[in-house]
Parts: C-alpha cells; structure tokens; sequence
C-alpha cells in the first residue's frame, strides 16, 4: 500500500500546525538518546548559603566537551519579570564549547548576566536567563529545610522551579555561528545545543534547591527526592518572537514538518504491527492521558481545546477497545482514517504523534534530517520563466491565492521589531504608527502581488530579467522557488490577517522542542514546560524512551 | 567580536531601512558576511556608502552592455543585483567594461556567486586591483589593504573559459607518477582479479 503525504495545503494551516504536540521527533527527546553515552560531571559549585555564585557542569566524549556556567544572582521581587523586556534574572546560563578557564569565567561572570547587553564569544554556543516560579521554589526549600518532602500536588500544578525567558543561540550577541559547528555529529538534530542548556539548567535547580534547604537548616534538611525531580522540568515563557522564525527559516520548517510527515506515512504502510509494537503504542496512549488531564491553563481557547482533546481521546479509546481489531491489516492507516472522520485535530495529532512511539526504526534516521543549510537555495534560479513561476505560484499557493487583501480584516496586522528590544511584535496597521517599517513577514500577501505582478507577463521571460523592474517583489520570489522544492516550506495561511492567533505558530515550533502543556496567556504568548519526567543527568546510561509519558503529573 | 550573523542581520535590516526592498536587502546581508568572511572590508565599505547614500545621487545599471558608462557612478548594489539577474546574458559577452562604479567592493559578492552559478571562474579589475572568483570558493587577489574604496573609475570584467592551467605534457608527467602506485599484473590475475566472467554472454 502506497500512502501519499499529506497535503500542505490541508496540513500548513495555522489552526492545524498549532495543534500539533511533542513526538518522538521532538528535539528534547533526540538530545537525550544522543548524549545518553557522554559522560556527564559537576565541575564547579560555588554558591553561598543563598545559592548565589556560579556553577559548571560539562557533558564529555572523547576530545569534545559542552560546559553549561551558571551565574545565580539575588534580584528583588520588584525585578523579577518573565517578559523579555526584564533586566534582571535569578539565573543566567551559557553553554561554553570545551572546558572554560578561569578566564574565561571571569569573562562570563561580566557578561552572561547581562544577557542582551552582554557580549558572548565564538567559545560560547548557547545563551540564556530564567526566573524562579517563586511560590514553588520557596515552598520547597522550606520543606527540605525542615526534613520533610515537598508536596507534590502543588508541585504538579506548576512542573517546575525554574523558568527561562529566552534561549538564544547562532551568532546572537557574538555567540558562535552556526557554521563554525555544524559539521558536528552530535549536534546534526536541530537546537540540540539549546536543548542541552535547558536540561542542564534543569539540574543545576535541583542542585541549588538543595544547597539552599541544607544552609538553611544543616541539621534537618533533606535532599529533594530524585523521583520527584524527575517529575520536574524546566518551564518556559515564549512570545511573539518565536512567531516569525517559522516563517524566516522554510527550509528548516520543511525539514521539521517532512520529517514527521514521512513517519506518519511510513507507519501507514505497516500491514502488520507486532504485538510488541502494539502494546507500545496502547501503553503510551493510555498513560500519556495524565498529561492531558493534568494540563492547567486559565487560558479558555486551550481549555476549550483540551476539552476537545480529552472527548475526543475517550472516544478514540473507546474505538480501540470495542470496534477495532489490530489483527486489520494496515492498522495504523485504519486508525488514522477513522481519527480523521471522527475526532478535532488536536486529537488527530496526538494520535499521529502516539503512533511514533513503537518505531524507532522508523523515526531514528528521520532525526537527522531535520536540520538544513538554507544559504544553498539563497540564490535565485534566474533563468527559470515567468510560465514556470506561475505554474508553481498555481500548484502551491492556491489557498493563499484566494484570499482577497483588499479587505480590511485580511490586511489588518503588521509584523516589526521593536526599537527597545529588537524583537518582532504585531500590532493593528489602521490604528498604531509603523506599518511603513513592516517586516517581510506577510508572504501570503507578497505573493498574491507577485501573481498579479507577473499576470501581464510574457511566458517566456526569465526570472532574470522580470527582477530588474520588480525587486520589490524579490523576497517572495526566493520564497517560491524554494517552495517548489520544499513542498511543507510555507505557511498556507495569512499571517496578517484579524483572525490569526500568532500562538498557533509558537504552539507549532515548541511541539517540535517537545514541549507539553501549553498554557497560552493571551493570544501573543504562552508558558510550557520542557523535560518533565525527563531521566536526570545520572540516569542516562539507561532510560525508559517513552519517559514523557511517565510523569506523575 | 561581531558574529557573522549578526552582521548579516544588521545589515540587511540598514540596507531596507536606505530605501532597498527586502529581497535586495536579503542579497546585500548575505553578501557583506560573505566579505567579511573572505577577510574583506565589507561592514567599513557599506557604512561608508550608506553615509553618504542618496538615491538620486547614483545611477542604476539596469541593462547591461559590453560597455557601461555613466557620468553619475553607479550604485554598487544594484550594479551588483542586476549583474547577478542577468549573468546568462553577461557571460555571453565575455567581457565587459564599467565606467565610474561607487564603491566596488560591494559589487565583488555579486561576481562571486555569479562565479558560482555560471560555473564559470571571473576576472575582475578594479582600476589597479586584481581580483580572480573562483566559483564562490575563494577569492584570489593583490588586494590586501582592508581599506574603503570609495570609487573605481574603471572596471574590466571577464568570464574565463573553463580551461585546465596546465599543459597536457604536465598532467601525463604527473599521471605516470601516479602509476607506481598500479600493480603488475600476472596472467592469473588477468584473470581472475577483476571477479566478474570471461564472457558476458550467460
């Protein structure tokens, strides 16, 4: 059997990319399984009885090693903001490629904390900062102090000590480019060095947690219970300036979206599923559950989602348990059929993503291609024709064609960076100043002018010489033609338009990272959590793969 | 130390904000890492230009021909973009000739990938600079200085031919050394080393 991938011009919907959920593709997870056999070590703590100093700690092989220098610092509540626009921080992090001198420390400890207005080197790969979610971090300090375990019930409600408000990395604020490195084995699966830095923070809070409880008290305090550490993660604050990195970076997102794409077919395919692969897939499903109904989120387009997705997941098992047999031949092409007919999206891509769980054979090699080079499609292919750029214009963005953006509600938004932060934002073009210095960010627009700009042109002129008279259009012509190669490069939505939820593209990239419950807290951004249930560094020789699903919360 | 994407970040963002579209303001960020990365002076040269950029004070190049002449200079930028857009065409030429360009540094990343995707190397003269792209893999130059250079009043420019720059004698001299490295082989191993038949007629 033969099954076709699915359609981008169904898939490349914004509401159908934001329900997407964290899979064995998920970054996170491929991090894992690749640093399983460095050898990890806690190479420097140094902080006071409030747990403010500094810290490394490396993942090592062979000549190679990553040092994660943590810089904790004491900030009042006053300062203490999860928006990027925070001068200040609990923590700041970077992760230094090789192992750092004492000069290199002291280089760092000037900067690291400063974040933005800091200045990294070509040693330093990832950077970051994070906050503690306060009324967790405080009770569990208390509660150690005094010999006694945290609770875990209030513990499960947040999921984490600590969260991080940015994760930068490929040559921002001096940190080193992406090519210096990308030859690396290690690092071929994409943010694997930012997803590094994100369990490596991880651990560095459960060490500062302890370090505190036990100066607070000496002779009563305990260390945090390892399980309940595993039951912790990392959460994470991210807004609209994730939104548009979807958009600048296609063939990444191509490669992404392939990636599962290509998986989802292949388990289609299967005529027979072992019983082993069977129990796998209905194992995860029925324990995953607890991540849903344990999701909390005040926000009530998630709720209503989640509602969705809980309905849709008891009706799905029901099916499973009463009106399906896996004897079928082409199980998983049944099963996806009737997720198709029957339940929300939400639910048909967390099927897609539980149906991953068996197939390591499958998924393991697509890891590795998710990763691209786009400066290799950069140049355009001049002497194409006008006939040829229709035809792909036709064939690829007719959905995007349709849209009429002579109205208003198609055109409302604009896409630009803001003076004080240099971040992207979006705001209203008929009631805020600047959409003059809008962003090359509206491609569905861009490219119904492009088709209406090339309407009147001959077949058989090149691309060459239709650019010398419409460099205005320039970028969106790039666009197509990488497109043409790259068939899920483009989203198939208008991302201008009233009626765009820019956290649908923030949903997309953070399922990717392998991030779960999504707590959206406007329309422009959300919190997650990142490693929850996530083997510690010590456990890495031997791990359960499918621990996402093993949280107790 | 800057790294080169932010500098290709930066400048694309300066080049949109002088009144360039997006598309050329992708070409020209792309471009000045690639001189910078080459070891060339590109972020000194294009603060330069922008310094003193004025629309109407440059002409364009729109249409090239074997002999571009212009009393205004020309803007390197699009002097650059439509030699890139119309090096099929160009390359037919042979050789061309530009009179007064501002800037030329700025041009150089255009011919560079030019060399690249016409698979062709380029020879570019820049008054008394020199410099030979080699298919966007490096670029050989007398040119070492680092400094701005703010006009060329004349620029010659040649597509070679993709011919060896050896002689035949040179490569049999070096193919029979080479050859030591061959064994000798016996009637046995005539027959038998290379595995497949005698025949390739069952």
């Amino acid at each position: 059997m033969n099954i076709e991938l699915r359609d981008p011009k169904y898939l490349m919907k914004l509401s159908k990319l934001g329900s997407f959920h964290q899979s064995k593709l998920s970054f996170l997870r491929s991090f894992l399984n690749e640093f399983k056999d460095w050898e990890y070590k806690k190479d420097l703590f140094e902080l006071n009885e409030k747990g403010h100093g500094r810290a490394v700690y490396s993942f090592s092989k062979k000549n190679r090693t990553y040092s994660l220098v943590c810089f904790a610092n004491e900030i009042s509540d006053e300062e203490r903001s999860d928006r990027v626009i925070a001068t200040k921080w609990d923590a700041a992090f970077t992760l230094h490629d090789g192992v750092p001198t004492k000069g290199d420390l002291d280089r760092l400890a000037r900067n690291v904390p400063k974040q933005e207005v800091g200045r990294l080197s070509y040693k330093e790969l990832t950077l970051s900062r994070a906050n503690k979610s306060l009324r967790i971090f405080n009770h569990v300090v208390e509660s150690l102090s005094k010999g006694n375990q945290p609770n875990t019930e209030l513990l499960s409600k947040v999921g984490y000590l600590y969260r991080t408000t940015a994760v930068y990395g490929s040559g921002k604020f001096g940190l080193a480019d992406r090519f210096r490195i990308k030859n690396r084995e290690e690092i071929y699966g994409p943010f694997r060095l930012e997803m590094m830095l994100v369990y490596l923070v991880r651990q560095f809070t459960f060490d500062q947690v302890n370090h505190i409880a036990r100066h607070k008290n000496p002779n009563t305090a305990v260390e945090l219970d390892p399980n309940i550490c595993r039951n912790l993660g990392i959460g994470n604050s991210t807004g609209l300036g994730m939104a548009p990195f979807i958009v600048n970076h296609p063939i990444l997102l191509n490669n992404w979206i392939l990636a599962r794409e290509t998986a989802l077919k292949k388990i289609r395919e299967i005529e027979k599923a072992s019983e082993q692969e069977l129990n796998i897939f209905k194992n995860c499903l029925v324990k995953s559950l607890i991540n849903v109904t344990n999701w909390n989120t005040d926000s009530e387009f998630q709720n209503k989602k989640i509602k969705k997705l809980t309905e849709d997941l008891e009706k799905f098992i029901k099916f499973l348990n009463q009106d399906f047999s896996f004897e079928n031949t082409f199980p998983f092409n049944k099963i996806y059929m009737w997720a198709e007919e029957n339940v929300s999206d939400e639910c048909i891509e967390y099927i897609v993503s539980m149906m991953m769980e068996p197939y390591d054979e499958i998924i393991s090699p697509l890891v590795n291609k998710m990763s691209s080079d786009e400066d290799q499609h950069f140049n355009i292919p001049i002497d194409r024709t006008i006939e040829e750029l229709r035809n792909i214009l036709e064939s690829k963005y007719s959905e995007i064609l349709k849209i009429d953006f002579k109205k208003k509600e198609n055109n409302q938004n604009f896409w630009f960076i803001s003076k004080n932060k240099e971040e992207p934002r979006m705001a209203n073009r008929y009631e805020m100043d600047g959409s003059i210095l809008e962003q090359p960010l509206a491609i569905a627009r861009d490219i119904k002018k492009l088709y209406e700009a090339i309407f009147t042109q001959k077949n058989s002129l090149k691309i060459g010489k239709f650019l010398t008279n419409n460099n205005d259009l320039r970028h969106v012509v790039r666009r197509a033609f990488i497109t043409e190669k790259f068939p899920y490069a483009e989203i198939q939505d208008n991302t201008i338009g009233s009626k765009l939820m820019p956290i649908d593209m923030l949903r997309l990239k953070l399922s990717f990272f392998g991030a779960i419950k999504f707590d959206p807290r406007s329309d422009k951004w959300l919190r997650i959590c990142m490693f929850q249930g996530a083997p510690l560094p010590t456990d890495l020789k031997s791990f359960d793969n499918h621990w996402v699903y093993s949280s107790l919360n | 130390m800057i790294s080169f994407s932010e500098i290709e970040t930066t400048v694309k963002r300066a080049t949109k904000s002088m009144g360039f579209s997006w598309g050329i303001a992708e070409e020209v960020g792309k471009n000045t890492r690639l001189l910078e990365m080459f070891g060339l002076p590109g972020i000194k040269n294009i603060n330069q230009y922008f310094k003193i950029y004025n629309k109407d004070s440059f002409e364009n190049i729109n249409i090239y021909s074997r002999s571009n002449i212009s009393k205004k200079f020309y803007c390197p930028i699009i002097a650059g973009v439509n030699f890139f857009d119309q090096s099929s065409s160009i390359s037919e030429l042979k050789q061309i000739e530009i009179n007064n360009l501002a800037f030329p540094l700025l041009f150089i990343p255009f011919v560079s990938r030019t060399s690249e995707i016409a698979g062709k190397r380029i020879f570019l003269k820049v008054d008394n600079k020199e410099f030979l792209f080699n298919y966007n893999q490096s670029i050989y130059s007398n040119y070492l200085s680092g400094d701005i250079v703010e006009k060329s009043e004349k620029i010659n420019l040649q597509f070679l031919e993709n011919t060896n720059s050896f002689s035949e004698n040179e490569w049999s001299e070096l193919y029979k050394i080479s050859e030591d490295t061959f064994v000798e082989e016996t009637e046995e191993l005539k027959q038998k080393g290379a595995g497949a038949g005698l025949t390739d007629n069952d």
